[in-house]
């Protein structure tokens, strides 16, 4: 008897998709507790469309291909001193802030998506993200590997696990992912799963990876695209989330567009960070902050959103306040470090005359105007020896937790500031976005770690700022962090290279 | 010369990361080390989970075992990511061969029409069995504390799903891809009384709160009743009816078995070894679950081997009790 | 109509890739980057295994795509001859 060929398709559902059962002996709601409590109506699983249809075994033989190609690279990185490659040691500081501020995400991703690859009551997306879960822990480890090079030569790295939980603007990813993992499973689909997997997540590791690599560093780039290649599969099933839920059940459409309004807004928030390390700390540059978000947001997320028209999502709230953004976030980002250079994890610098030509070139509405006289300035004051370091705690957003850097989008010389009284206590926000996501839910929101709050109530040791900084953040104060010019690691790299 | 120079200044300034270095000194670490310990969040978190208000997102109070340090359940296989997915993969690799060859030979229709029958009512509702494996290990991963015994648990609910779907092969083998085997298996999984009493006893771990109780449930008790039963004992008798060539299917089980196992035992006898009161606990729970999975298995047990195969099967499940330093 | 896209690191296998993308997808745009090669047409874009396999001389699975992928834009309908990317408009 010749076998029946099986498709794809129809394998697929014998393999996965038919595991599981309807129960007889206990209520099956009690083993998938939460699919309810948002509001989102699920009337049949079995209509899920699985993205990929990927069975372990295929999965273990083409994962295990791209880590024994990523491991090679990394072995060859630190037996050839590949750290000595990169264009300059500026460049560093974007690993120290990747592996401070990005790394730990990856772990709560996988931690997020181990929770819905357990709760959700259908099988097929179940499996979808026990893998992107697996997946996760991939990409979480594999930087650490990567950057674990780095860190015997340069300061900054070895307490990223530490600071991560208590360091100031940390708090901004950190709280992020906080935000989505306590969120409901559908919710954090539509976080994780759909805005930032599928639009966000892009910016940072496609132009930024592409960056690493004209810098010169192997280790980065190799993870980076490597764990693109799982990216793809990831951005996918964000999309079959999206769709599903919008097909399953007309009312679940507007609780899906408050979803993307709130985090397409927190999105954008988060990858101010991401903008200033296109613009100011790639050495050489690929392309401008602006131009990744003009490719990557505006084109491809505008692609998405007219797709997804036929169901009646339009474009998140304040997409057009996102787009004034591109011109300013990543100067006024890195005017703010700069200036709290004495409490970041990373050295600052002023960017050389020739980055600031191109700042001008690649921004020509708004940097030679707002932007460009600041560093005149500063360079005036460094040349004099007075290198300029705020002594103020800055205020922070209670929402992104965002130190108050942006301004109005219509008058770049005016902080935005929003306010309300919730339970009579007054909170403060960035902006419009920031301030729509508490009062939308407050209860949530009032409970935000607030790393500046937490100081002045006396939660992080003290009582100078240098002690905390020193004691709980652990922060080697002159070596990991303040400016670039005579900080330990350009001393080491001159020595390395031989010159003076 | 200038060779000296060089290594001299290309001296690291440090071996490795700062909680790798406190744990284990001031010396280059193994990628297990570093991909694992202390990568969890610890303190600070923002927002209660509205999932669940009572506790933090991460909690140690989702289980009463008590640990002083999470990372002290290290997994002798040291599998991070990298070393998990090549490990499986080698294995995968020749069970993908044991699957062609059986396929290409026809070995299915060697197989006499009785032990085929046996196959399908005694070894092909497994694959139910390790799907409802797959969502117990994911539990202890989504809820458990500290990489170290969080990461080997999403290992091994992928490795369930990988059986689930390997066991599921062996189905549509026998069957020639019509999944003819598959439905029948699974109306034995839903209605023939062989089964009811394992349906039964994993409905219930899918409802159990506390992670570490399912896994002593899933992992400890019921899979090493199991796989005594069906990949050591059921594989052996079917060989004498002239069915040994199930055999080449379920090696990959037996093997991952034996590899699993490393890891259970130790994560019972560091959990044991850490207090009277932890010890105490996990033996109320092995012996409420193992009374429990004696019933659930008299029947499969009598039908798929013979009298007296669940003792066996229990003594060496007690073996590995004794072993951990439990019920001394 | 929106453009889909596809993104793949800058290697030997990928250069097969392309070639076959280009070859099925008329007016498709390659775009090289450091270290990455993005392909993108209006509306519709389809990686075939048939002619991947020519170009490449060897039997080439689907799947075998993920390995080199960075990133895409579009709806994925993925079978066992082709993986096709398109927007609904």
């Amino acid at each position: 008897m010749a076998a029946k060929k099986l498709n794809i398709k129809e394998k697929y559902r014998l393999l996965t998709r038919d595991l599981d059962w309807e129960f007889s002996y206990e209520d099956r709601n009690k083993a998938f507790p939460f699919e309810e409590f948002e509001g989102i109506k699920i009337t049949d699983w079995s209509k899920w469309e699985d993205p990929f249809r990927l069975t372990m075994d295929a999965y273990w033989k083409y994962q295990a291909e791209k880590e024994k190609k990523l491991y090679a690279i990394f072995d060859a990185f630190a037996q050839n001193d590949g750290h000595l490659n990169v264009s300059d040691p500026r460049y560093v500081n974007a690993v120290k802030l990747f592996l401070t501020g990005v790394s730990p995400l990856e772990y709560q991703a996988y931690q997020g998506f181990a929770h819905v690859g357990r709760q959700f009551g259908g099988v097929g997306a179940r499996v979808a993200c026990q893998m992107q879960s697996l997946d996760e822990l991939r990409h979480v480890q594999t930087q650490i590997h990567a950057m674990s090079h780095y860190n015997k030569f340069f300061d900054g790295l070895q307490e990223y696990s530490h600071m991560h939980d208590r360091v100031w603007y940390l708090s901004v990813p950190k709280s992020f992912f906080n935000d989505a993992r306590s969120a409901g499973p559908f919710e954090f689909m539509i976080a994780i799963g759909f805005s930032f997997e599928y639009v966000l997540t892009n910016l940072l590791f496609v132009p930024f990876m592409s960056g690493a690599a004209h810098n010169g560093d192997m280790a980065t780039v190799t993870f980076g695209f490597s764990a693109q290649s799982d990216e793809a599969r990831h951005m996918t099933l964000g999309l079959e989330i999206i769709k599903f839920l919008l097909e399953q059940h007309e009312d679940n459409v507007p609780v899906v567009q408050k979803w993307i309004d709130k985090w397409f807004w927190r999105g954008s928030r988060l990858l101010t960070i991401v903008s200033m390390m296109m613009d100011y700390m790639l050495p050489n540059k690929v392309m401008s902050w602006k131009e990744a978000w003009e490719v990557y947001f505006e084109e491809a997320g505008g692609a998405l959103f007219k797709d997804l028209a036929r169901y009646g999502i339009r474009m998140p709230k304040y997409a057009d306040v996102i787009e004034k953004e591109k011109e300013h976030i990543s100067h006024q980002a890195w005017w703010t470090f700069y200036t709290h250079g004495h409490a970041a994890g990373f050295h600052t610098w002023i960017p050389t005359d020739e980055e600031l030509d191109w700042l001008s070139a690649k921004y020509p509405d708004t940097f030679d105007k707002y932007y460009r006289p600041r560093w005149e300035l500063a360079k005036e004051m460094e040349a004099k020896g007075e290198r300029f370091y705020t002594s103020g705690l800055p205020q922070l957003c209670q929402t992104c937790q965002i130190p108050m850097l942006f301004t109005e989008m219509d008058d770049p010389t005016q902080i935005a500031y929003r306010d309300c009284v919730h339970n009579g206590e007054r909170y403060h926000f960035c902006s419009d976005g920031c301030k729509d996501i508490f009062e939308e839910e407050p209860e949530k929101f009032v409970q935000s770690w607030l790393p500046v709050h937490q100081i002045f109530q006396g939660n992080c040791g003290g009582p100078g700022v240098e002690d905390i900084l020193r004691d709980y953040y652990r922060m080697n104060v002159g070596a990991d962090n303040m400016d670039m010019k005579g900080s330990p690691d350009e001393l080491r790299w001159k020595k390395w290279k031989g010159v003076a | 010369m200038t060779i000296e120079i060089k290594t001299a200044t290309l001296e690291p300034v440090r071996n490795t990361f700062a909680h790798i270095e406190r744990r284990f000194g001031d010396k280059p670490a193994t990628r297990y080390q570093e991909a694992t310990y202390d990568v969890q969040s610890e303190v600070n978190f923002h927002y209660r989970p509205l999932w669940q208000p009572e506790l933090e997102l991460t909690d140690t109070r989702r289980t009463a075992i008590k640990m002083a340090d999470w990372y002290a359940f290290r997994d002798p296989r040291q599998f991070y990511y990298g070393a998990y997915v090549q490990a499986r993969a080698k294995m995968q690799e020749v069970a993908e061969n044991n699957y062609a060859f059986f396929e290409k030979r026809g070995l299915a229709e060697r197989m006499p029409e009785e032990a085929k029958q046996k196959v399908i009512r005694c070894l092909l509702p497994l694959r139910h069995v390790e799907h409802a494996a797959n969502l117990n290990n994911m539990y202890g991963s989504a809820y458990g504390n500290g990489t170290a015994i969080t990461q080997a648990l999403l290992f091994d609910g992928m490795d369930r799903l990988g059986i689930a779907q390997y066991v599921s092969r062996i189905g549509l083998l026998l069957d020639g891809n019509t999944g003819d085997a598959l439905s029948e298996a699974r109306s034995y999984w839903m209605s023939d009384p062989l089964w009811q009493g394992v349906r039964r006893y994993l409905e219930k771990t899918l409802v159990t709160e506390d992670w570490f109780e399912v896994f002593i449930a899933q992992d400890v008790v019921l899979d090493s009743l199991i796989y005594n039963l069906i990949y050591e004992q059921f594989d052996a008798k079917l060989a004498q009816q002239d069915g040994q060539d199930l055999g080449m299917l379920t090696e990959f089980m037996q093997v991952w078995f034996k590899d699993a196992s490393r890891w259970v035992d130790a994560v019972l006898k560091t959990a044991a070894a850490e207090s009277d009161e932890n010890r105490l606990q996990l033996e109320q729970w092995i012996s409420h679950w193992r009374g429990q999975a004696e019933e659930a298995l008299s029947l499969v047990a009598h039908e798929a081997v013979e009298e007296g195969a669940l003792q066996v099967a229990r003594e060496a499940l007690d073996k590995r009790l004794s072993k951990a330093g439990l019920f001394k | 109509m929106s453009k889909v896209y596809i993104a793949l690191q800058d290697n030997e296998e990928s250069r097969f890739i392309v070639e076959a993308i280009e070859e099925d997808n008329p007016d498709s745009t390659v775009i090289h980057m450091p270290a990455m090669v993005r392909v993108e047409r209006e509306g519709r874009l389809v990686v075939r295994r048939e002619t991947v396999e020519e170009k490449m001389g060897r039997d080439w699975d689907v799947q075998e795509l993920h390995v080199n992928l960075i990133t895409l834009g579009g709806n994925v309908e993925e079978d066992d001859d082709a993986l096709s990317l398109h927007w609904n408009e």
